[in-house]
């Protein structure tokens, strides 16, 4: 306390040291991301390499996780599945971070009725099933993956929008938004130079949120049929395939699943301590 | 409570237009067409069948078509099952689709609300502990790990339940379970949260002191404000039934609308994608409606027109 280097930052980095899931969550997800990474290229197989001589192999020396059906080797599939999950879940979480924020930041700084309006524009978006509308976009346009982070990206927004709005409704009462306005400083200067900076806390806690979220409407889509194309792989479309080759051989959905879960269960756990670390007022759950 | 009926009622209108609208125009610029299958039709059999449907029309024409016909209440024909109005195709198979939805909220709320009570009873033991770390779990296990675990569990290794199809009631335990548990999870989070601030607030107390009994201050007194974020939370949870009900459909094989609306969109069956999705926007906004007046009614606070 008498030290007088405890900045917001360090207060806030402390006490996640303190959450013991939180930490543990940190290091389960950078295994994760490192597995993901190195995993195609440590692996002796490469995701798309069928082999028909050796087809349901249960897990061994030769396959750490088994073969498929094709006799790929499920390592480097679920490895490299990874890679393109955790890609989708951050490009697709980005994309809903810069709509989001950036209509959240207007509709709070420009207030009165153009506020009202475009929040209740949200309102209304709040309630309609987009899962409909996206599922329809990945039928009738093809599965084009540029297409598949925009509409994710389109629909998760809407909550960042309304968190970023909240908070620079409270900021643009405060007063170096006052001192920064009589300096003269153009709007979209003080958007993004004064009030952005200050806003980075709370997009933090939601973009860690938003990412597991992400990442299972990409898993819904790619189970459906409509996510990423084989050979390639997601999680999502391989715990399809071990969904469907269940019985024969449980491995095709164990290692894919479990390692989906884990990354769901580590962002949320995560997300949580971020919010109890950055933001002490607000309490758990 | 009049007041906020009708400016829903007012505000449904664009909305529903806009949405329709956006889709009609979204399907008929996607490439192909409902008549462009796999084997060739000859081409004199295709040009007479979209006249026939008035596909040869201006699309602005057969916009304006589309919604003189929908003010009456027309819906059109399927192109697809062209025996088969568009309206006859989602009254057969949305009640498959309000039953699952219907069976996985009672799973839901009647496991989810008692847990999280008990959670918040006796907070900080172990009755508080492992439903909470159970539905942490339940939230991140998704549907389509969970539901392919209980059919290997329940139907392949011990038989108790079929694991596929929809023919009576014993075909509807596993795929209501699936979805269920999800919102089970979720249920019992915000139950346990929403109890925990109500039961220290002063009048609970009160009633406490008066000598109530504890269940009663828990039925009685406590329920109505704990529940409120439950309540809020049913309106998402309705468009993640619907949206859950996609995937719970195509791993169970169930003839549900969410398969047929899938089904419709491959095709390019334009009335039937139009159709299921004005009915689905439909069915929301009234959900909605009915979770704001239920909002309302347990929360004087919120009674204002938004």
């Amino acid at each position: 306390m008498t030290q007088q280097s405890s900045s917001l930052g360090r207060d806030a980095w402390l006490r996640l040291r303190a959450n013991r899931m939180a930490m543990l969550s940190i290091y389960l997800l950078l295994g994760i991301f490192l597995i993901s990474l190195v995993g195609p290229w440590l692996s002796s197989y490469s995701y798309e390499q069928q082999d028909l001589d050796h087809i349901f192999q249960s897990p061994g020396k030769n396959h750490l996780f088994g073969t498929d059906n094709l006799g790929r080797d499920v390592f480097a599939r679920t490895t490299y599945g990874g890679r393109i999950s955790l890609a989708v879940g951050l490009l697709a979480t980005l994309v809903s971070l810069v709509i989001g924020v950036t209509y959240g930041m207007l509709s709070g700084y420009l207030g009165g009725r153009m506020d009202a309006w475009m929040m209740r524009a949200v309102d209304v978006l709040y309630s309609l099933p987009f899962i409909i509308f996206v599922i329809l976009l990945m039928v009738l346009f093809g599965r084009n993956f540029l297409l598949l982070f925009l509409a994710i990206g389109a629909v998760e927004w809407l909550t960042m929008a309304r968190i970023t709005r909240a908070q620079t409704l409270n900021l643009k009462k405060a007063e170096f938004v006052e001192a920064a306005r009589a300096l003269g400083y153009s709007h979209s200067r003080i958007l993004f130079r004064h009030l952005l900076p200050n806003l980075i806390g709370p997009i933090i806690i939601y973009a860690t949120l938003t990412v597991p979220a992400v990442m299972l409407l990409e898993a819904v889509l790619s189970f459906l049929g409509l996510g990423v194309q084989a050979p390639m792989s997601s999680w999502g479309s391989l715990i399809k395939e071990g969904a469907e080759k269940m019985d024969a051989a449980p491995w095709l959905l164990f290692f894919p699943g479990s390692f989906f879960c884990l990354t769901l269960f580590a962002l949320n756990f995560l997300g949580d301590g971020l919010r109890d670390a950055l933001d002490p007022k607000s309490s758990k759950d | 409570m009049s007041k906020l009926i009708v400016s829903r009622f007012l505000q449904a209108i664009p909305t529903i237009w806009i949405i329709a609208t956006l889709t009609f125009f979204m399907t008929r610029y996607a490439p192909g067409g409902p008549f462009d299958s796999e084997r060739a039709i000859p081409e004199e059999i295709k040009v007479k069948l979209q006249s026939h449907f008035g596909l040869d029309q201006p699309l602005f024409h057969q916009y304006l078509l589309y919604f003189k016909n929908l003010l009456r209440g027309d819906l059109g024909p399927s192109f697809k099952y062209p025996d088969w109005e568009v309206s006859e195709l989602i009254a057969t198979a949305f009640p498959v689709s309000l039953t699952l939805g219907l069976f996985s909220l009672l799973i839901a709320l009647l496991i989810g609300i008692p847990a999280g009570m008990l959670a918040a009873l006796r907070q900080n033991s172990w009755l508080d502990y492992l439903p909470m770390s159970l539905s942490m779990a339940g939230i991140c296990l998704p549907t389509f790990v969970l539901g392919p675990l209980l059919i290997y569990t329940l139907s392949t290794q011990l038989g108790i339940f079929p694991a596929l199809g929809w023919h009576g009631p014993s075909d509807w335990v596993l795929p209501s379970l699936t979805l269920g548990l999800f919102y089970a999870s979720y249920i019992a989070r915000l139950t346990r949260a929403g109890m925990l601030e109500t039961l220290q607030l002063d009048y609970v107390r009160t009633a406490r002191a008066k000598g109530a009994s504890s269940l009663r201050v828990l039925t009685k007194h406590a329920a109505r404000g704990g529940l409120l974020p439950v309540v809020t939370f049913l309106g998402p949870a309705f468009a993640g039934l619907i949206s859950g009900s996609f995937v719970i459909e195509s791993i169970f094989f169930i003839p549900g609308l969410g398969k047929f609306f899938v089904t419709a969109a491959f095709n390019r069956d334009y009335t039937m994608v139009l159709g299921t999705v004005l009915f689905y926007a439909t069915l929301i906004i009234l959900l909605n409606l009915l979770v704001d007046l239920l909002q309302a009614w347990l929360d004087p606070k919120s009674r204002e027109v938004r």
